[in-house]
Protein backbone atom coordinates (compact mmCIF):
# COMPACT_ATOMS: atom_id res chain seq x y z
CA UNK A 1 0.00 0.00 0.00
CA UNK A 2 2.53 2.29 1.11
CA UNK A 3 5.28 1.53 -2.23
CA UNK A 4 1.48 2.48 -4.42
CA UNK A 5 1.89 6.38 -3.49
CA UNK A 6 1.09 8.39 -6.25
CA UNK A 7 3.55 11.19 -8.35
CA UNK A 8 2.55 14.59 -5.81
CA UNK A 9 3.10 12.42 -2.48
CA UNK A 10 3.23 15.59 0.39
CA UNK A 11 3.17 15.05 3.65
CA UNK A 12 1.46 18.00 3.77
CA UNK A 13 -0.64 20.03 1.38
CA UNK A 14 -3.20 22.81 3.25
CA UNK A 15 -3.46 24.90 0.11
CA UNK A 16 -0.25 27.53 0.20
CA UNK A 17 -0.68 29.32 -2.59
CA UNK A 18 1.84 32.31 -3.85
CA UNK A 19 0.76 35.70 -3.99
CA UNK A 20 0.73 37.45 -7.40
CA UNK A 21 -1.93 40.69 -7.64
CA UNK A 22 -1.17 43.89 -7.29
CA UNK A 23 1.04 45.23 -4.53
CA UNK A 24 -0.32 48.30 -3.07
CA UNK A 25 3.19 49.77 -2.14
CA UNK A 26 4.42 52.91 0.05
CA UNK A 27 2.03 55.18 -0.92
CA UNK A 28 -0.95 52.95 0.32
CA UNK A 29 0.94 52.00 3.43
CA UNK A 30 1.37 55.66 4.15
CA UNK A 31 -2.22 56.48 3.40
CA UNK A 32 -3.74 54.19 6.10
CA UNK A 33 -1.15 54.99 8.91
CA UNK A 34 -2.35 58.38 8.43
CA UNK A 35 -6.03 57.58 8.45
CA UNK A 36 -5.94 55.12 10.74
CA UNK A 37 -3.50 57.49 13.36
CA UNK A 38 -6.01 60.41 12.64
CA UNK A 39 -8.99 58.15 13.42
CA UNK A 40 -7.23 56.86 16.75
CA UNK A 41 -6.66 60.54 17.50
CA UNK A 42 -10.80 60.52 18.33
CA UNK A 43 -10.91 57.30 19.62
CA UNK A 44 -12.61 55.66 16.11
CA UNK A 45 -11.81 51.95 16.02
CA UNK A 46 -10.56 52.03 19.62
CA UNK A 47 -12.37 50.79 22.22
CA UNK A 48 -15.25 52.71 23.90
CA UNK A 49 -13.27 53.85 26.95
CA UNK A 50 -11.31 55.99 25.05
CA UNK A 51 -13.89 57.60 22.65
CA UNK A 52 -14.94 59.22 25.79
CA UNK A 53 -12.08 62.04 26.66
CA UNK A 54 -11.42 62.94 22.81
CA UNK A 55 -15.67 63.83 22.14
CA UNK A 56 -15.82 65.24 25.59
CA UNK A 57 -13.48 67.74 24.56
CA UNK A 58 -14.34 68.31 20.80
CA UNK A 59 -17.87 69.31 22.15
CA UNK A 60 -16.67 71.87 24.95
CA UNK A 61 -14.73 73.33 22.02
CA UNK A 62 -17.96 73.96 20.37
CA UNK A 63 -20.79 74.61 22.99
CA UNK A 64 -18.91 77.97 23.40
CA UNK A 65 -19.20 78.29 19.84
CA UNK A 66 -22.63 77.43 19.46
CA UNK A 67 -23.85 79.27 22.60
CA UNK A 68 -22.70 82.62 20.84
CA UNK A 69 -24.19 81.45 17.56
CA UNK A 70 -27.48 81.56 19.23
CA UNK A 71 -27.19 84.46 21.31
CA UNK A 72 -26.11 86.76 18.00
CA UNK A 73 -28.85 84.78 15.77
CA UNK A 74 -31.84 85.81 18.88
CA UNK A 75 -30.93 89.41 19.41
CA UNK A 76 -29.69 90.02 15.68
CA UNK A 77 -25.77 91.51 16.12
CA UNK A 78 -24.49 92.76 13.66
CA UNK A 79 -21.34 91.20 14.51
CA UNK A 80 -20.11 88.09 16.27
CA UNK A 81 -19.11 88.85 19.96
CA UNK A 82 -16.01 86.57 19.85
CA UNK A 83 -13.28 87.02 16.45
CA UNK A 84 -12.17 84.00 15.11
CA UNK A 85 -8.76 84.24 15.35
CA UNK A 86 -9.26 84.36 19.12
CA UNK A 87 -11.55 81.62 19.84
CA UNK A 88 -8.31 79.22 19.75
CA UNK A 89 -6.82 81.63 22.45
CA UNK A 90 -9.54 81.65 24.69
CA UNK A 91 -10.07 77.57 24.91
CA UNK A 92 -6.15 77.00 24.60
CA UNK A 93 -6.65 75.32 28.12
CA UNK A 94 -9.08 72.37 26.34
CA UNK A 95 -6.61 72.29 23.07
CA UNK A 96 -4.12 71.57 25.24
CA UNK A 97 -5.42 68.87 27.10
CA UNK A 98 -6.38 67.36 23.92
CA UNK A 99 -2.69 66.97 22.47
CA UNK A 100 -1.59 65.98 25.75
CA UNK A 101 -3.83 63.13 26.00
CA UNK A 102 -4.01 62.12 22.04
CA UNK A 103 0.12 62.54 21.42
CA UNK A 104 1.11 60.10 23.77
CA UNK A 105 -1.18 57.45 22.34
CA UNK A 106 -0.21 58.20 18.98
CA UNK A 107 3.34 57.33 19.25
CA UNK A 108 4.27 56.49 22.50
CA UNK A 109 2.36 53.08 22.86
CA UNK A 110 4.50 51.88 19.65
CA UNK A 111 7.44 52.66 21.47
CA UNK A 112 6.39 51.44 24.85
CA UNK A 113 5.45 48.08 23.04
CA UNK A 114 8.13 48.00 20.72
CA UNK A 115 5.83 47.88 17.83
CA UNK A 116 7.59 50.30 15.83
CA UNK A 117 9.64 47.93 13.95
CA UNK A 118 6.57 45.95 12.60
CA UNK A 119 5.78 49.28 11.37
CA UNK A 120 9.07 49.14 9.59
CA UNK A 121 8.88 45.76 8.46
CA UNK A 122 6.47 47.15 5.66
CA UNK A 123 7.60 49.00 2.41
CA UNK A 124 7.07 52.59 4.36
CA UNK A 125 10.64 54.39 5.09
CA UNK A 126 11.02 56.59 8.34
CA UNK A 127 10.40 59.65 6.79
CA UNK A 128 6.42 57.45 5.60
CA UNK A 129 5.84 56.72 9.49
CA UNK A 130 7.02 60.57 10.56
CA UNK A 131 4.69 62.27 7.88
CA UNK A 132 1.87 60.07 8.70
CA UNK A 133 1.92 60.96 12.51
CA UNK A 134 2.76 64.63 11.99
CA UNK A 135 -0.21 64.59 9.02
CA UNK A 136 -2.65 63.10 11.38
CA UNK A 137 -2.04 64.62 14.53
CA UNK A 138 -1.71 68.12 12.91
CA UNK A 139 -5.15 66.95 11.18
CA UNK A 140 -6.85 66.11 13.95
CA UNK A 141 -6.05 69.21 15.87
CA UNK A 142 -7.38 71.34 12.69
CA UNK A 143 -10.43 69.70 12.93
CA UNK A 144 -10.56 70.18 16.71
CA UNK A 145 -9.97 74.08 16.23
CA UNK A 146 -11.30 74.35 12.93
CA UNK A 147 -14.89 73.04 13.75
CA UNK A 148 -16.08 75.84 16.15
CA UNK A 149 -14.95 78.19 13.85
CA UNK A 150 -16.96 76.86 10.99
CA UNK A 151 -19.83 76.80 13.25
CA UNK A 152 -19.36 80.27 14.12
CA UNK A 153 -18.75 81.31 10.35
CA UNK A 154 -22.04 79.43 9.69
CA UNK A 155 -24.03 80.91 12.54
CA UNK A 156 -23.24 84.67 11.17
CA UNK A 157 -24.52 83.87 7.64
CA UNK A 158 -27.94 82.46 9.48
CA UNK A 159 -27.84 86.05 11.49
CA UNK A 160 -27.31 87.73 8.07
CA UNK A 161 -24.43 89.19 8.69
CA UNK A 162 -22.32 91.09 5.88
CA UNK A 163 -21.05 87.75 3.47
CA UNK A 164 -17.69 88.91 2.12
CA UNK A 165 -16.45 90.50 5.41
CA UNK A 166 -17.56 87.09 7.54
CA UNK A 167 -15.65 85.15 4.80
CA UNK A 168 -12.55 86.83 4.96
CA UNK A 169 -12.40 86.91 8.60
CA UNK A 170 -13.08 83.09 8.91
CA UNK A 171 -10.38 82.11 6.20
CA UNK A 172 -8.13 84.51 8.22
CA UNK A 173 -9.37 82.04 11.58
CA UNK A 174 -8.70 79.01 9.04
CA UNK A 175 -5.50 79.78 8.25
CA UNK A 176 -4.31 80.72 12.21
CA UNK A 177 -5.51 77.80 13.59
CA UNK A 178 -3.77 76.10 10.40
CA UNK A 179 -0.53 77.40 11.78
CA UNK A 180 -1.28 76.26 15.41
CA UNK A 181 -2.22 72.87 14.47
CA UNK A 182 1.28 72.02 12.80
CA UNK A 183 2.81 73.86 15.77
CA UNK A 184 1.18 72.40 18.64
CA UNK A 185 1.59 68.78 16.68
CA UNK A 186 4.81 68.79 15.83
CA UNK A 187 5.88 69.94 19.79
CA UNK A 188 2.95 67.18 21.39
CA UNK A 189 4.69 64.35 18.98
CA UNK A 190 8.89 65.48 20.03
CA UNK A 191 7.61 65.23 23.65
CA UNK A 192 5.56 62.19 23.57
CA UNK A 193 8.17 60.61 21.59
CA UNK A 194 11.10 61.65 23.72
CA UNK A 195 9.26 60.53 26.89
CA UNK A 196 7.32 56.49 25.63
CA UNK A 197 6.18 56.07 29.57
CA UNK A 198 2.47 56.23 29.94
CA UNK A 199 1.64 59.68 32.59
CA UNK A 200 5.04 61.17 31.51
CA UNK A 201 4.64 62.25 28.29
CA UNK A 202 1.32 63.78 29.10
CA UNK A 203 2.82 65.54 32.28
CA UNK A 204 5.60 66.69 29.43
CA UNK A 205 3.40 67.71 26.69
CA UNK A 206 1.29 69.99 29.77
CA UNK A 207 4.18 71.25 31.11
CA UNK A 208 5.60 72.17 27.97
CA UNK A 209 2.48 74.49 26.96
CA UNK A 210 1.23 75.53 30.28
CA UNK A 211 3.95 76.57 32.37
CA UNK A 212 5.91 78.12 29.23
CA UNK A 213 2.56 80.40 28.57
CA UNK A 214 2.45 81.08 32.63
CA UNK A 215 5.92 81.93 32.76
CA UNK A 216 5.90 84.62 29.54
CA UNK A 217 2.69 86.21 30.20
CA UNK A 218 3.80 86.84 33.88
CA UNK A 219 7.04 88.29 32.10
CA UNK A 220 5.01 90.11 29.89
CA UNK A 221 2.54 91.65 32.80
CA UNK A 222 5.76 92.80 34.47
CA UNK A 223 7.07 94.34 31.73
CA UNK A 224 3.91 96.20 30.90
CA UNK A 225 3.95 96.91 34.81
CA UNK A 226 7.53 98.49 34.96
CA UNK A 227 6.70 100.16 31.32
CA UNK A 228 9.51 98.13 29.93
CA UNK A 229 7.06 98.12 26.31
CA UNK A 230 9.94 97.42 23.80
CA UNK A 231 10.23 93.96 25.76
CA UNK A 232 6.26 92.54 25.49
CA UNK A 233 6.64 91.80 22.09
CA UNK A 234 9.90 89.84 22.05
CA UNK A 235 8.96 88.15 25.05
CA UNK A 236 5.92 86.33 23.00
CA UNK A 237 8.84 84.47 21.11
CA UNK A 238 8.99 82.20 23.87
CA UNK A 239 6.05 80.25 24.34
CA UNK A 240 3.85 78.42 21.28
CA UNK A 241 0.49 80.30 22.29
CA UNK A 242 1.90 83.50 22.02
CA UNK A 243 3.93 82.92 19.11
CA UNK A 244 0.92 82.31 17.35
CA UNK A 245 -0.80 85.67 18.92
CA UNK A 246 1.87 87.25 16.98
CA UNK A 247 2.03 86.34 13.80
CA UNK A 248 -2.00 86.48 13.60
CA UNK A 249 -2.10 89.98 15.25
CA UNK A 250 1.09 91.20 12.98
CA UNK A 251 -0.92 89.30 9.75
CA UNK A 252 -4.27 88.45 10.13
CA UNK A 253 -5.49 91.40 11.72
CA UNK A 254 -6.37 89.74 14.97
CA UNK A 255 -6.89 91.61 18.51
CA UNK A 256 -3.92 90.69 20.14
CA UNK A 257 -4.02 89.02 23.55
CA UNK A 258 -0.63 90.87 24.19
CA UNK A 259 -1.11 93.42 26.94
CA UNK A 260 -2.07 97.10 25.97
CA UNK A 261 -2.17 96.15 22.44
CA UNK A 262 1.39 95.45 22.30
CA UNK A 263 1.19 93.59 19.90
CA UNK A 264 3.89 92.79 17.32
CA UNK A 265 3.53 95.00 14.07
CA UNK A 266 4.66 93.52 10.82
CA UNK A 267 8.38 93.56 11.10
CA UNK A 268 8.57 91.97 14.07
CA UNK A 269 5.65 89.45 12.61
CA UNK A 270 8.06 88.02 10.32
CA UNK A 271 10.47 87.16 12.97
CA UNK A 272 7.45 85.16 14.53
CA UNK A 273 6.06 83.64 11.56
CA UNK A 274 10.14 81.86 11.50
CA UNK A 275 10.09 81.07 14.84
CA UNK A 276 6.80 79.30 14.16
CA UNK A 277 8.05 77.38 10.68
CA UNK A 278 11.58 76.98 12.31
CA UNK A 279 9.48 75.25 14.96
CA UNK A 280 7.71 73.03 12.97
CA UNK A 281 10.60 72.12 10.76
CA UNK A 282 12.55 71.47 13.90
CA UNK A 283 9.88 69.04 15.21
CA UNK A 284 10.17 67.04 11.87
CA UNK A 285 13.95 66.85 12.30
CA UNK A 286 13.97 66.04 15.94
CA UNK A 287 10.98 63.31 15.16
CA UNK A 288 13.07 61.63 11.95
CA UNK A 289 16.04 62.00 14.53
CA UNK A 290 14.45 59.61 17.19
CA UNK A 291 13.04 57.28 14.41
CA UNK A 292 16.58 56.67 13.48
CA UNK A 293 17.14 53.77 15.74
CA UNK A 294 14.33 52.50 16.97
CA UNK A 295 13.48 49.32 19.34
CA UNK A 296 15.79 47.10 17.25
CA UNK B 1 4.71 51.13 58.02
CA UNK B 2 7.51 52.22 56.03
CA UNK B 3 9.58 49.82 53.68
CA UNK B 4 12.24 51.01 53.20
CA UNK B 5 13.17 48.55 49.62
CA UNK B 6 10.06 49.83 48.09
CA UNK B 7 10.76 53.34 49.31
CA UNK B 8 14.30 52.72 47.38
CA UNK B 9 12.54 51.10 44.33
CA UNK B 10 9.83 54.42 43.67
CA UNK B 11 12.53 56.46 44.13
CA UNK B 12 14.31 55.34 41.53
CA UNK B 13 11.18 55.07 39.32
CA UNK B 14 10.47 58.63 40.05
CA UNK B 15 14.12 59.95 39.49
CA UNK B 16 15.89 57.97 37.06
CA UNK B 17 17.24 58.98 34.21
CA UNK B 18 15.33 61.35 31.64
CA UNK B 19 12.50 61.82 34.31
CA UNK B 20 13.97 63.99 36.42
CA UNK B 21 14.53 66.22 33.68
CA UNK B 22 10.94 67.45 33.75
CA UNK B 23 11.07 67.20 37.57
CA UNK B 24 14.00 69.88 37.40
CA UNK B 25 12.49 71.94 34.24
CA UNK B 26 9.64 73.29 36.49
CA UNK B 27 11.60 74.26 39.47
CA UNK B 28 14.25 76.09 36.77
CA UNK B 29 11.75 77.59 34.76
CA UNK B 30 10.18 79.12 38.63
CA UNK B 31 13.53 80.65 39.79
CA UNK B 32 14.61 82.00 36.06
CA UNK B 33 11.19 84.09 36.22
CA UNK B 34 12.06 85.26 40.23
CA UNK B 35 15.45 86.22 39.16
CA UNK B 36 14.02 88.39 35.69
CA UNK B 37 11.55 90.05 38.08
CA UNK B 38 13.66 90.98 40.01
CA UNK B 39 15.87 92.53 37.46
CA UNK B 40 13.35 94.58 36.00
CA UNK B 41 11.67 95.54 38.52
CA UNK B 42 13.75 95.23 41.89
CA UNK B 43 11.67 94.09 45.19
CA UNK B 44 8.07 94.15 45.67
CA UNK B 45 6.41 92.36 48.25
CA UNK B 46 2.62 92.35 45.65
CA UNK B 47 4.82 91.36 42.73
CA UNK B 48 6.37 89.03 44.78
CA UNK B 49 3.04 87.16 46.49
CA UNK B 50 1.47 87.67 42.69
CA UNK B 51 4.76 85.39 41.33
CA UNK B 52 4.77 82.86 44.12
CA UNK B 53 0.58 82.99 44.39
CA UNK B 54 0.17 82.38 40.58
CA UNK B 55 2.84 80.42 39.40
CA UNK B 56 4.77 78.77 42.04
CA UNK B 57 1.48 77.63 44.09
CA UNK B 58 -1.28 77.58 41.08
CA UNK B 59 0.87 75.96 38.27
CA UNK B 60 3.88 74.56 39.76
CA UNK B 61 3.28 72.52 42.60
CA UNK B 62 -0.43 70.66 41.44
CA UNK B 63 2.08 69.53 38.37
CA UNK B 64 4.77 68.18 40.61
CA UNK B 65 1.88 66.33 42.38
CA UNK B 66 0.74 65.12 39.80
CA UNK B 67 4.00 63.78 38.68
CA UNK B 68 5.08 62.89 41.15
CA UNK B 69 1.80 61.65 42.38
CA UNK B 70 0.63 59.54 39.85
CA UNK B 71 4.28 58.38 38.87
CA UNK B 72 5.29 56.37 42.33
CA UNK B 73 2.94 53.83 41.32
CA UNK B 74 0.82 54.52 37.91
CA UNK B 75 3.88 53.07 35.23
CA UNK B 76 4.34 49.98 37.72
CA UNK B 77 0.40 48.70 37.36
CA UNK B 78 0.16 50.08 34.16
CA UNK B 79 3.26 47.61 32.77
CA UNK B 80 2.18 44.55 35.24
CA UNK B 81 5.33 44.83 37.34
CA UNK B 82 3.29 45.64 40.15
CA UNK B 83 3.04 42.20 40.66
CA UNK B 84 6.02 40.93 41.68
CA UNK B 85 5.72 43.70 44.34
CA UNK B 86 2.31 42.64 45.52
CA UNK B 87 3.33 38.53 45.71
CA UNK B 88 5.88 39.66 48.20
CA UNK B 89 4.87 39.73 51.67
CA UNK B 90 4.11 42.96 52.29
CA UNK B 91 0.74 44.74 53.56
CA UNK B 92 -0.78 46.43 50.90
CA UNK B 93 -1.54 49.57 52.99
CA UNK B 94 2.15 49.44 53.83
CA UNK B 95 2.95 49.91 49.89
CA UNK B 96 0.54 52.58 49.71
CA UNK B 97 1.94 54.12 52.68
CA UNK B 98 5.26 54.08 51.82
CA UNK B 99 4.64 55.35 48.25
CA UNK B 100 3.13 58.37 49.74
CA UNK B 101 5.69 59.06 51.65
CA UNK B 102 8.17 59.36 48.21
CA UNK B 103 5.60 61.34 46.91
CA UNK B 104 5.36 63.77 49.06
CA UNK B 105 9.06 64.36 49.62
CA UNK B 106 9.98 64.29 45.90
CA UNK B 107 7.15 67.10 45.61
CA UNK B 108 8.14 68.93 48.77
CA UNK B 109 11.77 68.92 47.67
CA UNK B 110 11.02 69.93 43.96
CA UNK B 111 8.10 72.58 44.96
CA UNK B 112 8.79 73.99 48.15
CA UNK B 113 12.34 74.46 48.59
CA UNK B 114 12.47 76.27 45.18
CA UNK B 115 9.65 78.25 46.10
CA UNK B 116 11.52 79.39 49.17
CA UNK B 117 14.51 80.21 47.13
CA UNK B 118 12.42 82.06 44.59
CA UNK B 119 10.84 84.10 47.76
CA UNK B 120 14.00 85.12 48.82
CA UNK B 121 15.37 86.12 45.16
CA UNK B 122 12.31 88.11 44.57
CA UNK B 123 11.66 90.22 47.72
CA UNK B 124 14.47 89.03 50.61
CA UNK B 125 11.54 87.42 52.61
CA UNK B 126 9.79 91.08 53.26
CA UNK B 127 7.14 90.46 55.43
CA UNK B 128 7.09 86.71 55.45
CA UNK B 129 6.04 86.25 51.63
CA UNK B 130 8.50 83.93 50.90
CA UNK B 131 7.90 81.67 54.27
CA UNK B 132 4.04 81.45 53.92
CA UNK B 133 4.33 80.45 50.12
CA UNK B 134 6.85 77.44 51.11
CA UNK B 135 4.52 77.14 54.15
CA UNK B 136 1.46 76.31 51.38
CA UNK B 137 3.52 74.33 49.28
CA UNK B 138 4.40 72.13 51.62
CA UNK B 139 0.97 71.50 53.07
CA UNK B 140 -0.35 71.47 49.13
CA UNK B 141 2.48 68.70 48.32
CA UNK B 142 1.14 66.04 51.07
CA UNK B 143 -2.95 66.56 49.78
CA UNK B 144 -1.85 66.55 46.11
CA UNK B 145 0.20 63.46 46.50
CA UNK B 146 -2.51 62.07 48.24
CA UNK B 147 -5.07 62.87 46.17
CA UNK B 148 -2.81 61.81 42.68
CA UNK B 149 -1.66 58.74 44.26
CA UNK B 150 -5.49 57.63 44.67
CA UNK B 151 -5.70 58.78 41.18
CA UNK B 152 -2.66 56.46 40.07
CA UNK B 153 -4.28 53.30 41.71
CA UNK B 154 -7.86 53.85 40.13
CA UNK B 155 -7.75 54.87 36.99
CA UNK B 156 -5.49 54.43 33.99
CA UNK B 157 -5.79 57.93 33.30
CA UNK B 158 -4.82 59.36 36.43
CA UNK B 159 -2.55 62.15 34.73
CA UNK B 160 -5.25 63.44 32.42
CA UNK B 161 -7.58 63.65 35.37
CA UNK B 162 -5.27 64.89 37.94
CA UNK B 163 -4.25 67.88 35.04
CA UNK B 164 -7.97 68.62 34.50
CA UNK B 165 -8.17 68.87 38.26
CA UNK B 166 -5.32 71.14 38.61
CA UNK B 167 -5.61 73.51 35.41
CA UNK B 168 -9.65 73.36 34.66
CA UNK B 169 -10.98 73.00 38.15
CA UNK B 170 -8.76 74.99 40.42
CA UNK B 171 -7.94 77.62 38.22
CA UNK B 172 -10.35 78.07 35.30
CA UNK B 173 -13.57 77.07 37.90
CA UNK B 174 -11.88 78.84 40.63
CA UNK B 175 -11.40 82.23 38.93
CA UNK B 176 -14.97 81.81 37.55
CA UNK B 177 -17.14 80.29 40.53
CA UNK B 178 -16.72 81.00 43.94
CA UNK B 179 -18.02 77.57 45.32
CA UNK B 180 -15.47 75.81 43.41
CA UNK B 181 -12.57 77.60 45.50
CA UNK B 182 -13.72 76.04 48.73
CA UNK B 183 -13.29 72.85 47.20
CA UNK B 184 -9.57 73.57 46.51
CA UNK B 185 -6.13 72.22 47.82
CA UNK B 186 -4.73 75.10 46.68
CA UNK B 187 -7.38 77.51 48.93
CA UNK B 188 -6.49 75.64 51.80
CA UNK B 189 -3.00 75.35 51.84
CA UNK B 190 -3.11 79.57 51.19
CA UNK B 191 -5.53 79.47 54.41
CA UNK B 192 -2.31 78.33 55.80
CA UNK B 193 -0.17 80.99 54.40
CA UNK B 194 -2.65 83.75 55.61
CA UNK B 195 -2.46 82.74 58.85
CA UNK B 196 1.98 82.62 58.39
CA UNK B 197 1.90 86.35 57.09
CA UNK B 198 -1.14 87.53 59.30
CA UNK B 199 -2.00 90.88 56.90
CA UNK B 200 -3.51 91.50 53.69
CA UNK B 201 -0.83 90.37 50.80
CA UNK B 202 -2.40 86.57 51.05
CA UNK B 203 -5.89 85.57 50.73
CA UNK B 204 -7.54 82.60 51.30
CA UNK B 205 -11.31 82.36 50.37
CA UNK B 206 -11.94 79.55 53.14
CA UNK B 207 -11.03 80.02 57.15
CA UNK B 208 -8.58 78.28 58.66
CA UNK B 209 -10.65 75.71 60.90
CA UNK B 210 -12.08 74.27 57.79
CA UNK B 211 -8.84 74.56 55.44
CA UNK B 212 -6.75 71.90 58.34
CA UNK B 213 -9.85 69.70 58.68
CA UNK B 214 -10.72 69.51 54.70
CA UNK B 215 -6.58 68.73 54.14
CA UNK B 216 -6.39 65.99 56.92
CA UNK B 217 -9.58 64.32 55.48
CA UNK B 218 -8.92 64.03 52.35
CA UNK B 219 -5.34 63.06 52.75
CA UNK B 220 -6.04 59.99 55.19
CA UNK B 221 -9.07 59.01 53.21
CA UNK B 222 -7.59 59.13 49.83
CA UNK B 223 -4.40 56.91 51.79
CA UNK B 224 -6.86 54.62 53.06
CA UNK B 225 -9.03 54.32 49.87
CA UNK B 226 -5.59 53.85 47.51
CA UNK B 227 -4.34 51.30 50.46
CA UNK B 228 -7.91 49.46 49.81
CA UNK B 229 -8.13 49.62 46.01
CA UNK B 230 -4.62 48.14 45.94
CA UNK B 231 -5.72 44.97 48.00
CA UNK B 232 -8.16 43.60 45.11
CA UNK B 233 -6.46 45.02 42.29
CA UNK B 234 -7.44 44.10 38.83
CA UNK B 235 -4.66 43.90 35.88
CA UNK B 236 -6.22 45.22 33.05
CA UNK B 237 -4.54 44.61 29.39
CA UNK B 238 -4.07 47.68 27.35
CA UNK B 239 -7.40 48.97 26.02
Amino acid sequence: MSSQAPDTTQIHNIGYRSYDGPRLGRAYARRSLFSQSLRGAYGLGRSAKSKVLPMLLFAVMCVPALVIVAVAVVTKQSKLSIEYTQYALFLQVVISIYLASQAPQSVSRDLRFRTVPLYFSRPIERADYVLAKFGAMASALFVLTASPLLILWIGSLLAKMDFAEQTKMFGQGLVSVALLSLLFGGIGLVMAALTPRRGFGVAAVIAVLTISYGAVSTLMGIAYATDNQGAIQWLGLFSPMTLIDGVQTAFLGAPTGFPDGGGPGAGVGVVYLLAVLALVAGSYGILMRRYRKVGL
Amino acid sequence: MYNPTVARLTYRALLGRRRALILFLLPGMLLLIAAAVRAFNGADDQVAADVLGGFALATMVPLIGVIAGTGAIGPEIDDGSIVYLLSKPVKRPTIIFTKLIVAIAVTMVFSAVPTLIAGFILNGNGQQVAVAYTVAALVASIAYSAMFLLLGTVSRHAVVIGLVYALVWEALFGSLIAGARTLSVQQWALALAQKVTGDGLVTSEVGLTTAVTLLVAVTVAATWFAGQKLRKLTLAGEE
